[in-house]
């Protein structure tokens, strides 16, 4: 593929796309990891590890959580695709607000998502598998919205136009033109939602009652309760190998589903809606995913104005005051909450893009190794993970109690998979024959990629560093340990004042949520648009 | 070209090592940092004072709550993440010394302990707070039903608080294994089975962790509660009026006096500390009046030290349960694990 380029710069070229996302990956992932367990492998004391493996209680645990996983997947793919749909073939005012606001219940804290869900729920369904699963979809919807819908809009809607010129009906189309074409997409976003429901925590605890564990809790059971580390290490070995079978099966997949054709800009691509029927189906689409999440927020709302009896704001003068409950104002978090996230999307871009890139240009078994590996932080034990950067990361040069950086690094961590999983698809769908044009006119192969390559992936760009935007917003698992006290981040001080008894404590956690919901929108849709118009490719 | 491109090369690969290199400890012998959980709290006034004081910098290293802080702790003895640790549970104590995390210290300031709250006499730990877990129940769910609360640990098994109450899970949760503890020192090693029983058989609902407990279930913290009655603490009493959002005169909760559990917690110097001298000074602060008198309103917890004046919030409206139900630790520490497992079995399964 590479056959146009002079090979020095090429090789220079493979080294940093390779190299940089490597690098910090073997550092900041696979370093602290292999510590932890190496540590919780030859400690003694516990069940020898292979009585752990052989258990019942971990088969079983095994099985739930797998199972919950796919079940999670399919259902949050169900209830998202109506709303990916409408982004991707129809524009309407709003547009790029729907988008953003999507994210919103991607970034709130578990805890507080499951207390909202409990306001809401009927009894009845208030504990249980089904609510895990409800639970998932609602935090996972973004993942597929933004990533479908973002990659349905650059897909020609000629080639389906010319299916029904040439007599097939809608269904049909759909499955055998619209579908395949999305596949690589869909199977992207999949493997996220399936990783997220995988590893999923403090919805699993509180959602599911006592009665439900997955590995992940399992792991933390082992770890922090029981202090079996060693049980600890072979559940987050078990763990890591499922989730590396997932991930190389997908990569595999999305490297074979791969159609290249010729993407268009959003704008050739979207129209307004006509018809009735078209209209009916925009509505349609969209309100039911709006009450889908609105409820659980509008819950949210309700409990952040409830305090002595009524409904008021005092909650929210309450967070312009200085607290006992943090060792800053709670508008504090707000502020350290947007510094943390800028460095973490501005690392989350460019190791994840450069690793996209490199990914895209190639479907040979270690690229595929690679993209595989990039994936794996998403479904690593957090608990193992901060332990495995506790007894790393304690000496210079790099000691994490004296270096705030680390904190966009590790929430970098959790959103360079998803700059690789967005971006990716895009690339793979880029037509070669462009880049041969461009090739046979005398254009360098720098300036091939970026007159070609880049203002194609840029879209895609922007909507990964909206996602990283919001992932660091909403990080809590390393964040809540590795973040300075005089330095809480948003999720941090929710966390915090939930913790304290008394009614004005829940209602300012709650308040702090609402503050959260808005700054991830507000900023979301910044993100994506400061990009695109900035850069004016488009 | 080819240079422009490894030009870049150098740039993404070399300045950010050089950065980890640069930003790297920057620890002076004045730092001192305190290892604790996620509840721990101290004020801004105060803080400064001690620093002003002591002429040291006092840094406050949170990881997790009291398990994860202390498995950490554990991970790390010997090459600690900070020079003094506070907030080992009573429930904790065994593993925490069977690990060898701490150094003795003996701070001058212990005289002014209870020593009923002194339990290591090596003092490799020294008790700075305790806190009493008990059932509490909502007064004005029962008082507009006209019904009586229950009075006793016993009564929570009648059939008239049949699926009233609400307690965390002691697989996961700090009050949650107070109140196990609780059952097991008021029945006895074997008769607490049957009075778990009994409380499954009356649906009681278990949740993971208190924040769902307390502000989703308990019809005292939250309006869509339904259980009346939860595990919780002693000071809950004080903490609803403080927090009320408005003025009240009566507390909307109250204790059950005979139910109550006393957790203690400890802090101790991390063995390998950077900052030897430093740690006792902290010690020493941790133990002081100013300190003490701070840690209701802020932790609502209870000082450790004897005769220090409580806020006044605290002095009417929290019960002083002077008759708490107790384990010694060490029958804790051999039994934890053993007393959770058949509780689940109990319980859960």
């Amino acid at each position: 593929m590479d056959r146009h380029r002079d090979p020095l710069s090429a090789r220079a070229w493979r080294a940093v796309g390779y190299g940089v996302p490597l690098a910090f990956l073997a550092f900041f992932f696979v370093f602290p990891l292999a510590e932890i367990v190496r540590r919780g492998l030859g400690s003694g004391g516990g069940e020898s590890p292979w009585s752990v493996l052989t258990d019942s209680d971990t088969r079983q645990v095994l099985w739930f959580t797998v199972w919950q996983a796919v079940a999670s997947t399919a259902l949050t793919i169900l209830v998202a695709f109506p709303a990916a749909y409408v982004l991707g073939r129809y524009e309407f005012p709003g547009r790029s607000a729907v988008r953003a606001l999507v994210t919103v219940p991607f970034v709130l804290p578990t805890v507080v998502v499951a207390l909202a869900f409990l306001a809401i729920l009927p009894q009845g369904l208030q504990r249980g598998w089904a609510a895990i699963l409800i639970a998932h979809a609602f935090f996972n919807v973004a993942v597929v919205v933004r990533v479908v819908g973002t990659f349905w809009a650059r897909l020609d809607p000629r080639v389906s136009e010319a299916a029904a010129t040439l007599g097939a009906g809608p269904w049909r189309r759909f499955r055998e033109v619209t579908l395949p074409l999305l596949a690589p997409a869909l199977s992207s976003a999949a493997a996220i939602v399936f990783l997220f429901s995988f590893t999923s925590f403090g919805i699993v605890l509180i959602l599911g009652g006592p009665a439900y564990a997955t590995l992940e809790t399992e792991i933390y059971n082992q770890a922090v309760r029981v202090f079996d580390l060693r049980a600890a290490a072979v559940l987050s070995l078990v763990q890591l190998t499922c989730v590396a079978l997932a991930v190389l099966a997908t990569t595999r997949l999305e490297a074979r589903l791969a159609i290249r054709g010729q993407l268009r800009s959003e704008r050739d691509v979207l129209r307004r809606a006509r018809t009735r029927g078209e209209k009916l189906v925009v509505l349609a689409s969209l309100g039911g995913l709006a009450l889908f999440l609105g409820l659980p927020l509008a819950a949210l709302v309700e409990r952040s104005l409830a305090v002595g009896g009524g409904h008021n704001l005092a909650a929210y003068r309450a967070l312009t005051e200085p607290t006992a409950a943090l060792l800053a104002t709670p508008w504090e978090a707000v502020l350290n909450s947007l510094v943390y996230a800028t460095g973490a999307t501005v690392i989350a871009v460019v190791v994840g893009g450069l690793a996209a890139f490199a990914i895209a240009r190639s479907s040979r078994w270690s690229t595929r190794l690679f993209d595989g590996l990039l994936m794996l932080p998403l479904g690593a034990s957090a608990v193992m993970l901060g332990f495995g950067f506790v007894i790393t990361f304690d000496r210079a040069p790099v000691d994490f109690r004296s270096a705030p950086w680390i904190v966009p690094v590790a929430q970098a961590l959790v959103a360079i998979p998803f700059v690789v999983r967005i971006v990716v698809p895009t690339l793979r769908a880029i037509d070669e024959r462009q880049r041969e044009a461009a090739a046979l006119l005398g254009a360098p192969p720098r300036r091939v990629w970026r007159e070609i390559d880049l203002p194609i992936a840029l879209r895609a760009l922007a909507v990964a560093a909206g996602f990283a935007f919001a992932i660091s917003l909403g990080e809590f698992g390393a964040t809540v340990f590795l973040a300075r006290p005089d330095r809480p981040t948003l999720p941090v001080a929710i966390f915090r004042f939930l913790g304290r008894p008394g009614e004005l404590n829940a209602a300012e956690a709650y308040a702090l949520a609402v503050v959260l919901m808005v700054v991830t929108a507000v900023s979301v849709f910044l993100v994506e648009r400061i990009r695109v118009r900035r850069l004016g490719w488009f | 070209m080819t240079y422009r491109h490894e030009a870049f090369l150098t740039l993404v690969v070399v300045l950010p090592a050089l950065g980890l290199a640069g930003c790297g400890s920057a620890e002076s012998p004045k730092d001192v940092v305190l290892v604790t959980h996620d509840s721990f709290v101290v004020s801004k006034s105060v803080r400064e004072e001690v620093e002003r004081e002591t002429g040291l910098r006092w840094r406050i290293l949170q990881s997790g709550d009291a398990g994860e802080a202390l498995t950490k702790a554990l991970l790390t003895a010997g090459n600690p993440e900070g020079d003094v640790f506070f907030g080992v549970d009573i429930d904790l104590l065994s593993r925490a010394l069977a690990g060898n995390v701490f150094d003795t210290y003996t701070p001058p300031q212990l005289g002014g302990v209870d020593p009923r709250y002194d339990l290591d006499p090596d003092h490799h730990v020294v008790p700075v707070d305790h806190s009493e877990v008990c059932a509490i129940y909502d007064r004005t769910w029962f008082t507009s039903r006209h019904l009586v609360p229950p009075r006793h640990l016993t009564d929570l098994v009648l059939r008239r608080y049949r699926g009233l109450t609400v307690v965390e899970n002691p697989a996961t949760s700090t009050p949650g294994l107070a109140f196990l503890l609780a059952t097991v020192a008021h029945y006895g090693d074997f008769s607490w089975h049957t009075f778990w029983e009994e409380l499954r058989a009356d649906k009681v609902l278990v949740t993971d962790g208190w924040e769902e407990a307390y502000n989703a279930r308990f019809t005292g913290g939250s309006a869509h509660g339904t259980y009346p009655i939860v595990v919780s603490y002693s000071t809950d009493p004080a903490a609803a009026v403080y927090f009320a959002g408005r003025k009240i005169e009566r507390s909307p909760v109250a204790v059950i006096p005979d139910t109550c559990f006393r957790q203690i917690e400890f802090a101790g110097i991390l063995r390998g500390a950077r900052n030897s001298k430093g740690a006792r000074k902290l010690i020493d602060f941790l133990l002081s009046e100013r300190f003490q008198a701070g840690m209701p309103l802020t932790m609502f917890v209870l000082p450790a030290r004897t005769g220090v004046p409580l806020p006044p919030v605290f002095r009417r409206f929290a019960p002083t349960i002077s008759h708490p139900l107790e384990l010694p630790a060490a029958k804790i520490g051999a039994n934890r694990d053993r007393w959770v497992r058949e509780w689940t079995d109990i319980v859960i399964r």
